[in-house]
């Protein structure tokens, strides 16, 4: 058997042919089932379309066309070259031999790239494929554990992960040590940081001070300009964000987030990478003892991680704050609660108290009035516990528990100390 | 109110040098000169202290507008704040660091950015890396300092807390969480005396090449809907913002309802 394609004219022009009494079966003999061949390649050249094989028949009888392709069982194209992977079409890029690196240290809170840290390499991106004729590659620094697995995605083409304990915790020395060595090494062409608190802010100055450069923050726009030194100009927040100051680009920036659009079009490699030697041990003036238990009574509102909220429907009052103690959770209440005395004025959640920015928001005995649904529209969990099944706050909870307010209370802190009873067993 | 600290019987030895560096803050709406707001937060955090003793430190011009603003600071209790004179468009880091090395404080403590010129939030990084001093930032509160090392309360977001030591001399900046400064009363500010002190000028020249303007504003990121065909576009412009979907459990015993709010609780990891 060779390896040329033969084509047979005759059967061709069969499966063409609807109305050819073999036309069902040459169509099966070539592979295309009952359906019928959409596109082919006529005998000049040219591709031809036979529009009536498109669709289906709908319930009533009319012919339906759903371009989405969704419903319809795509139709085989003939011919090398038509692919039918819509899966997965960005641009795969591998860069060889850079000629410059950009170097970005992203916070990842959590082990994962944060939007910032997205938004920041697709900048960097845009440092590093400016000129076609240098394409450079951007270097991504990751210090500690992650759980990140899209840094191809994310616009990285080469990694430096540094998994070493002494990253651990908040150690801004031996980080910097890290970057200096790195610095050192491969002499990236820019440095960039995000521009958060405790993160890239924190490390990014140090950096700059170490390394002598001069550094932008609050960089949130850059611009090509030949003008400028290294060829960028870049707009930064100056003056506690009431300036805006236009400057070149220098080597160190630091960005705010929505800097640049993230790299969503192509694919890049995340080549591993590893200095050539290994990092100076350390003299650390700086030690970390750890987290700090906060008592959540004294987390103020706007902040607070997880509020239990109380409004008209709760009656008991002790249990409340029973419940609000044993969940660990800060204590808000709607307006009807504080108007009648049973809450501060402070622990207003809505519109007209503290707007709040709750991962967790548990709402108990609250019907959810629009100034109230205002305040809590930054959280990300809200749970509802209500005896009204018709109420707002139902309509925006993600978890809805119909039922008497103090009973399911009594419950949940029942269940949870159960469950904390038995943890204590096993340990 | 004076301030235990500043009596002169308690400047015996062993109590804590503490140099504040304070600057010349910009009211955000008439912007006129004021103290500036996290200065002054570290000026409180260094009179919450005990056995401290305080100079407050500022480089700058001495005009009428940045006095005013100057003896918002003394009012605050002091009797004395060192200026070391720089004329304007300098880079004060040469001066501060050399003042700062003559007097020899333990701690130095500034507010993290200034409220007018650059603002980025350097100086106390520049400092730290000419004296060859350790930095902490984003401080809540110093929580003790003995026999060298000083116990400090970091802040991190959502109200946590972090503790770190330090080993002394350092910088630390304090955060927006740390406590709010005190008011500054008037009489004290007025009787306030301005030590004056010379330091050579260095000028700042990669600044002149820069253009400031008011801050515009930020353009809002568009949502780009990349779809293939106009029935993906046309529903992702026609989507509803939200589609409300979330799970309601009606006719539930109260055990059940909490089953079911605990394992929410638990996936979303708040409960500790």
């Amino acid at each position: 058997m060779t390896e040329i394609l033969r084509r047979d004219p005759r059967k061709e022009w069969i499966a063409r042919n609807r109305l050819h009494p073999e036309h069902e079966r040459v169509l099966f003999e070539l592979g295309q089932g009952t359906a019928v061949a959409t596109e082919w390649m006529g005998p000049n050249g040219v591709i031809r379309k036979n529009p009536h094989g498109l669709g289906f028949i709908g319930p009533n009888g009319i012919k339906r066309i759903d371009r989405s392709g969704v419903q319809q069982a795509p139709t085989a194209g003939r011919g090398a070259g038509h692919s039918t992977t819509t899966a997965d079409d960005r641009r795969h890029v591998e860069i060889e031999a850079p000629a410059f690196l950009v170097a970005v240290v992203p916070d990842m809170p959590g082990g994962r790239l944060s939007s910032h840290d997205r938004d920041l390499l697709g900048l960097a991106r845009q440092l590093a494929d400016a000129d076609s004729e240098r394409q450079g590659a951007v270097l991504a620094v990751v210090f500690g554990s992650h759980k990140e697995d899209g840094f191809g995605e994310a616009g990285v083409d080469r990694l430096l992960h540094l998994d070493e304990e002494v990253f651990d915790g908040y150690t801004p020395e031996t980080r910097l040590a890290a970057l200096s060595a790195i610095e050192r090494e491969l002499a990236p062409y820019y440095w960039l940081l995000p521009d958060s608190k405790l993160g890239g802010a924190d490390l990014g100055r140090r950096l700059a001070a170490r390394i002598q450069e001069r550094p932008a923050t609050g960089v949130w726009q850059i611009e090509m300009d030949d003008t400028c030194e290294l060829g960028w100009r870049c707009t930064a927040r100056g003056a506690a964000g009431t300036t805006d100051i236009q400057r070149a680009l220098p080597r160190v920036a630091l960005a705010l987030s929505e800097c640049a659009e993230p790299v969503s079009e192509t694919r890049h490699a995340a080549q591993p990478m590893a200095l050539s030697q290994a990092l100076p041990s350390q003299l650390g003036r700086i030690e970390d003892l750890g987290q700090v238990a906060v008592d959540p009574a004294g987390v103020a509102l706007a902040e607070a991680e997880f509020i239990l909220s109380a409004g008209n429907g709760v009656k008991d009052w002790d249990g409340f704050h029973h419940a609000a103690k044993v969940l660990g959770a800060t204590e808000g209440a709607s307006r009807v609660a504080v108007d009648d005395g049973f809450m501060p004025r402070h622990r207003q959640v809505g519109a007209t108290g503290t707007w709040v920015t709750a991962r967790v928001y548990l709402a108990v005995g609250i019907s959810g009035a629009i100034q109230h649904l205002q305040g809590i529209q930054s959280c990300e969990k809200v749970i509802a516990v209500n005896l009204d099944p018709g109420c707002d706050m139902i309509k925006r909870a993600d978890l809805a528990v119909i039922g008497d307010s103090a009973k399911v209370l009594a419950a949940l802190v029942d269940l949870v100390a159960q469950q904390r009873e038995e943890k204590r067993d096993a340990a | 109110m004076q301030p235990e600290a500043q009596a002169p019987d308690a400047q015996a030895r062993g109590a804590l040098e503490v140099a504040v560096l304070v600057s010349i803050g910009r009211h955000p709406l008439t912007g006129r000169a004021r103290r500036a707001d996290q200065d002054a937060r570290g000026v409180e955090l260094a009179m919450s202290l005990d056995k401290s003793r305080i100079t407050l430190v500022h480089a700058g011009v001495l005009d009428e507008e940045s006095e005013g603003a100057l003896r918002g600071y003394l009012g605050m209790g002091f009797q004395a704040l060192t200026l070391v004179e720089q004329p304007p468009g300098a880079d004060v880091i040469p001066a501060l660091a050399s003042a700062l090395s003559e007097a020899k404080p333990q701690l130095v403590i500034t507010g993290e950015r200034a409220e007018q010129g650059e603002g980025s939030g350097l100086l106390p990084y520049l400092l730290a890396e000419r004296l060859g001093w350790p930095m902490v930032s984003g401080l809540a509160n110093v929580e003790k300092v003995e026999n060298g090392v000083a116990t400090l309360l970091q802040a991190l977001p959502r109200g946590q807390r972090r503790r770190l030591q330090v080993r002394l001399p350092a910088i630390v900046t304090v955060d927006g969480a740390a406590s709010a400064a005190r008011q500054s009363a008037y009489g004290p500010a007025r009787r306030g005396e301005m030590r004056l002190a010379e330091a050579p000028a260095v000028f700042d020249e990669a600044s002149n090449d820069w253009t400031v303007q008011a801050a515009r504003k930020r353009p809002k990121r568009l949502k780009i809907v990349k779809a293939a065909s106009a029935r993906d576009r046309f529903k992702a412009a026609a989507a509803k913002a939200e589609g409300g979907g979330g799970q309601v459990l009606s006719d539930v015993t109260p055990e059940q309802g909490a089953e079911a709010i605990y394992k929410l609780l638990k996936e979303e990891a708040v409960l500790r």
